[in-house]
């Protein structure tokens, strides 16, 4: 089973039937596998804070759901978290692909993924960065049980070391070397 | 170019939003941030009512996601110029879901009129209904009369899409505040949702 089938299979695990995305090249087989299976419904936002308010109703309505983006996305959404979804302790299952380290080619990727982890830690969201398959089924799955018992968000940070990272950056890094 | 005249007459968005709530049943109503929610709250609290006290812009997500879940119900997302000019990319998005449950209504004063009335692109260049139109949702009118509003609302949840409704409203604000308590609003919202354990210990 690879990394993201794993992944899918632990929201299916916990009944999670909606994903909220803005497409992203590291995700891609996350998204296919969502999109390509009729257990999720999935929504293709246009902003990251978008997805961010059609999760927050969505779980209010009832539907366990995830949202997914790039490191650049989640810097879009501050004013999402800090003024809906943490203050209306809506649970929010983050799933954030990890730009900007190990091998970035893209300056703006570099200092935009540094302010992720310093705007979670102020929010006091829990965030976890996953780094290899043999813990991230555990990982995911009892923290998506705690983000939904205790009405608390939680991000999940796809480190390179799990994805292998984005391949239009592996390829630069190749000819690089 | 041919293009639809705007709404002749300024309407009145509290007098608007008490018809709207006269012909509610059980449908969920999220409100933007703002005189929008405000004058929610002045119709009378319904617990099917989300007043949203930041996050400005995603009213109409929220309701998406609220539609989402609950394709039973009908979902209603209040919304002004500003806002809905925040955050345009969410036109297309319901424009390509097109969920039969929806109903979006923008309350434009062409004013971001809680800041000082400084004045918004849909008091010149823009035409809101027209960009709705062209994000994917054609069943999108101006409100044209207060009559024409309860005409209109008839048919909501009635065609196969959504439906978009804006009306040119006065600068009038509204006159009573929401309680800003963002936890308490979320949990009474679900409870009149019927999710969960939200009423648990009423």
């Amino acid at each position: 089973m690879t990394w993201s089938e794993a992944f899918l299979q632990v929201l299916k695990d916990n009944d999670v039937r909606l994903a909220a995305y803005v497409p992203d090249n590291v995700l891609t087989p996350l998204l296919t596998g969502i999109t390509s299976d009729n257990y999720f419904r999935s929504v293709c936002a246009t902003r990251e804070d978008e997805a961010i308010g059609v999760v927050a109703g969505a779980w209010m309505g009832g539907l366990r759901s995830v949202v997914m983006m790039q490191t650049s996305g989640f810097a879009l959404i501050a004013n999402a978290l800090a003024s809906l979804t943490v203050p209306s302790q809506i649970p929010c299952v983050m799933v954030i692909s990890e730009r900007g380290t190990m091998g970035e080619f893209n300056v703006g990727q570099h200092l935009v993924a540094r302010t992720m982890r310093p705007v979670l830690d102020t929010l006091g969201i829990a965030h976890h960065t996953l780094t290899d398959e043999a813990t991230m089924p555990f990982i995911v799955d009892r923290s998506i049980k705690q983000a939904f018992m205790t009405q608390a968000s939680v991000a999940f940070i796809l480190s390179p070391l799990l994805t292998g990272g984005n391949p239009a950056g592996n390829a630069k890094l190749k000819s690089a070397g | 170019m041919a293009t639809e005249p705007l709404a002749p007459v300024r309407l009145n968005r509290a007098i608007l939003t008490k018809r709207l709530v006269a012909k509610l049943d059980r449908e969920a109503v999220v409100a933007g941030i703002g005189n929008t929610n405000w004058d929610l709250f002045g119709a009378g609290h319904r617990p099917e009512n989300f007043y949203m006290l930041g996050s400005m812009g995603l009213a109409c997500p929220i309701a998406l996601g609220v539609a989402l879940a609950q394709p039973e119900r009908g979902v209603i997302a209040l919304e002004g110029d500003g806002s809905i000019l925040m955050s345009l990319g969410c036109l297309a998005t319901i424009g390509k879901i097109a969920p039969r449950n929806l109903t979006i209504i923008v309350w434009d004063n062409g004013l971001y009129q809680i800041t000082g009335k400084q004045p918004t692109a849909t008091a010149g260049s823009t035409d809101i209904v027209a960009v709705a139109k062209a994000a994917g949702i054609p069943n999108a009118q101006w409100v044209r009369t207060e009559a024409h509003f309860d005409q209109l609302l008839s048919r909501r949840f009635a065609d196969d899409g959504p439906l978009f409704l804006a009306a040119k409203i006065d600068d009038k604000p509204g006159p009573v505040q929401t309680p800003r308590d963002p936890a308490l609003i979320r949990n009474r919202f679900m409870k009149g949702l019927g999710v969960g354990n939200a009423g648990a210990l009423d």
